[in-house]
């Protein structure tokens, strides 16, 4: 591979106890466009991303971020809330996890915690509201109003998140993560429970964050409409080692990816491919 | 008549002080899931650091009553702060991904702690202090002679008590803190996925129990003229009582169940007999616990999965 990595996975394995998950798994996600992650279930790929959000320190192997200025970040050296702050990867999850008392304003405003953090000089300006502040609460909330709009929740933005329709609440998700400005931001599998034309929405939405906002994607996704469609470079991972990557249309000719997903071995994979055509 | 209306202003001005004792419970238990055993302490540490404030003021020759107020609310706050913080960092945080009770326990530690070093380090006496504010307004003279009066300290107690709760509600709904501190109350990984720092925001949270504890324990002081080392533990349980009978984990349930239980206590000690009024407040408590489990205004808890 060539060209500008934003993240470098360098052999990493994760073990648990006997069970190997991940295995001397080693890619690179490109800047500003959108590498995905796929697999049968159990090949390993929400492991990944856990170990790339801080959630398990990896048994071995590196995984290097490097900022569009060149800082480059050792993302297994950092834990919590320093992902989303020195780091800045974002991610959602599998399932919704919104703050569902929390209007939908509200868990926008909570995603950009660290801008308004260096604005109110560690709470005690904004206690006394200060100028400074109160800009900064604004920009917050202009910010906010943007997505929103661009999600098409404007008119939603005081009701509270748990109450909104299952895609809509999938999109706010989205927007949440955007909000905290990622460099690197990390979906996994925000397809799912979405009906064609939601997923079809879905596509555009991350299509214009690369191309708008420049944000690096890595997509974990079980809909293969919306990994074909939007994807610049797939990696497919199979009981925790990568098995293929490539272009969309590369992978999909693929018959150890074929196999993987059939459960079969690469022959008779073949054999269908052929009987097929 | 006038009798009643006498015991309910003096139930008002006992209920605000456990309410601003029982936010300290209800937030705490909100955002860790923890019941933090110690915070009665905590109130009875702020009341002591009152009466040091107070009695250092004094000995510098201050006498403006007004000034001396607010600088013992001030410091007293400060410190006691101090004291929520550093117990919240060494007894509960290096426990905090350990087996739930542990936390408790460890609280329940901290409690005995306080008490033993307040104990040790002031004295087993109580300590008494003259009236400092003095005064009031007679509301109504009645035919048999009795009177029913309101005094300086219980119009003060009462409207610091409004006055901290609207500050407390407006730093909870539209601050920056007060929404982290929500949003760490509902999924804590989340929050800190989005870059909230976890640990400072808990750590916040105890901080501002503490602070308002302290208010608690001053206005006790002024109220009552005495501090001893034991009263964290009544008041305290008193307080927890509060929280629970209001819902533990919601805010005005909190303030509510501390009125509840401050009318529930005078009116029984009024009526029927000061010895059983401790039975009283806790008898209510369990009729609304077999009847309202989640307590007056608390939510039914909803199993994550």
């Amino acid at each position: 591979m060539s060209g500008d990595p934003i993240l470098s996975v360098d052999r990493l394995s994760m073990r648990f106890g006997g069970i190997v998950a991940v295995n001397d798994l080693s890619f690179d996600a490109e800047r500003r466009k959108i590498t995905a992650l796929i697999g049968p279930n159990g090949a390993g790929k929400t492991t990944v991303f856990n170990c790339i959000t801080g959630f398990y320190k990896p048994t071995s192997g590196a995984m290097r971020l490097t900022h569009d200025d060149g800082h480059a970040i050792q993302l297994q050296r950092l834990n919590d809330f320093r992902i989303a702050k020195l780091a800045r990867v974002a991610r959602t999850f599998q399932n919704i996890r919104l703050f569902p008392g929390m209007t939908a304003l509200e868990n926008l405003m909570v995603a950009q915690h660290n801008a308004l953090m260096r604005a109110s000089g560690l709470t005690f300006l904004g206690l006394i509201g200060a100028p400074s502040w109160r800009n900064a609460e604004q920009a917050a909330i202009d910010l906010s109003r943007t997505w929103l709009d661009r999600i098409g929740l404007l008119d939603r933005a005081d009701d509270a998140a748990g109450n909104l329709p299952y895609g809509d609440q999938r999109r706010l998700e989205i927007a949440r993560a955007m909000c905290t400005q990622p460099a690197l931001l990390c979906l996994d599998e925000p397809a799912a429970g979405l009906n064609a034309r939601e997923s079809a929405a879905l596509s555009e939405l991350l299509l214009s964050i690369r191309s708008e906002e420049g944000t690096s994607i890595l997509l974990i996704e079980h809909d293969m409409s919306v990994v074909m469609e939007i994807s610049d470079h797939v990696v497919v991972m199979d009981y925790g080692v990568k098995i293929a990557e490539g272009t969309p249309r590369h992978i999909r000719d693929d018959p150890k990816v074929i196999a993987a997903y059939l459960g079969a071995d690469e022959e008779e994979a073949i054999a269908v491919m052929e009987s097929g055509t | 008549m006038d009798y009643f209306a006498q015991q309910l202003i003096n139930g008002l001005v006992l209920g605000s002080i456990y309410g601003l004792i029982a936010i300290g419970y209800t937030m705490v238990y909100g955002i860790v899931g923890m019941i933090n055993f110690a915070h009665g302490d905590i109130f009875m540490i702020g009341g002591f650091i009152a009466l040091i404030t107070f009695l250092i003021l004094v000995s510098f020759g201050l006498t403006a009553i007004p000034l001396i107020l607010l600088v013992v609310l001030l410091v007293s706050m400060a410190i006691t702060a101090l004291y929520g913080w550093t117990v919240e960092r060494i007894a509960y945080r290096p426990l905090r991904h350990s087996f739930r009770l542990a936390p408790m326990l460890s609280a329940i530690g901290m409690s005995f702690v306080l008490t033993n070093y307040s104990q040790v380090a002031q004295g087993a006496r109580v300590k008494p202090v003259p009236p400092i504010i003095t005064g009031g307004y007679t509301l109504h003279e009645g035919a048999g002679g009795f009177v029913v009066q309101l005094s300086n300290i219980q119009i003060i107690v009462v409207i610091t008590t409004v006055v901290l709760l609207a500050l407390f509600t407006w730093l909870v709904s539209s601050t920056r803190l007060g929404r982290d501190m929500r949003a760490c109350e509902q999924d804590q990984t989340m929050a800190s996925l989005l870059g909230v720092d976890v640990d400072r925001t808990i750590s916040m949270t105890f901080v501002i129990g503490a602070a308002l504890a302290a208010v608690a324990g001053m206005m006790y002081l002024l109220y009552y003229g005495l501090v001893d080392f034991f009263m964290g533990f009544v008041a305290g349980i008193k307080a927890f009582t509060a929280a629970v009978l209001g819902g533990i984990g919601s805010l005005p349930g909190a303030m509510l169940g501390g009125l509840l239980i401050g009318l529930i206590e005078t009116l029984w000690s009024a009526y029927f007999s000061v010895e059983y009024k401790d039975v009283a407040a806790f008898s209510i408590l369990i009729v609304v616990l077999i009847f309202l489990p989640t307590g007056l205004l608390g939510r039914p808890e909803v199993e994550k999965v």
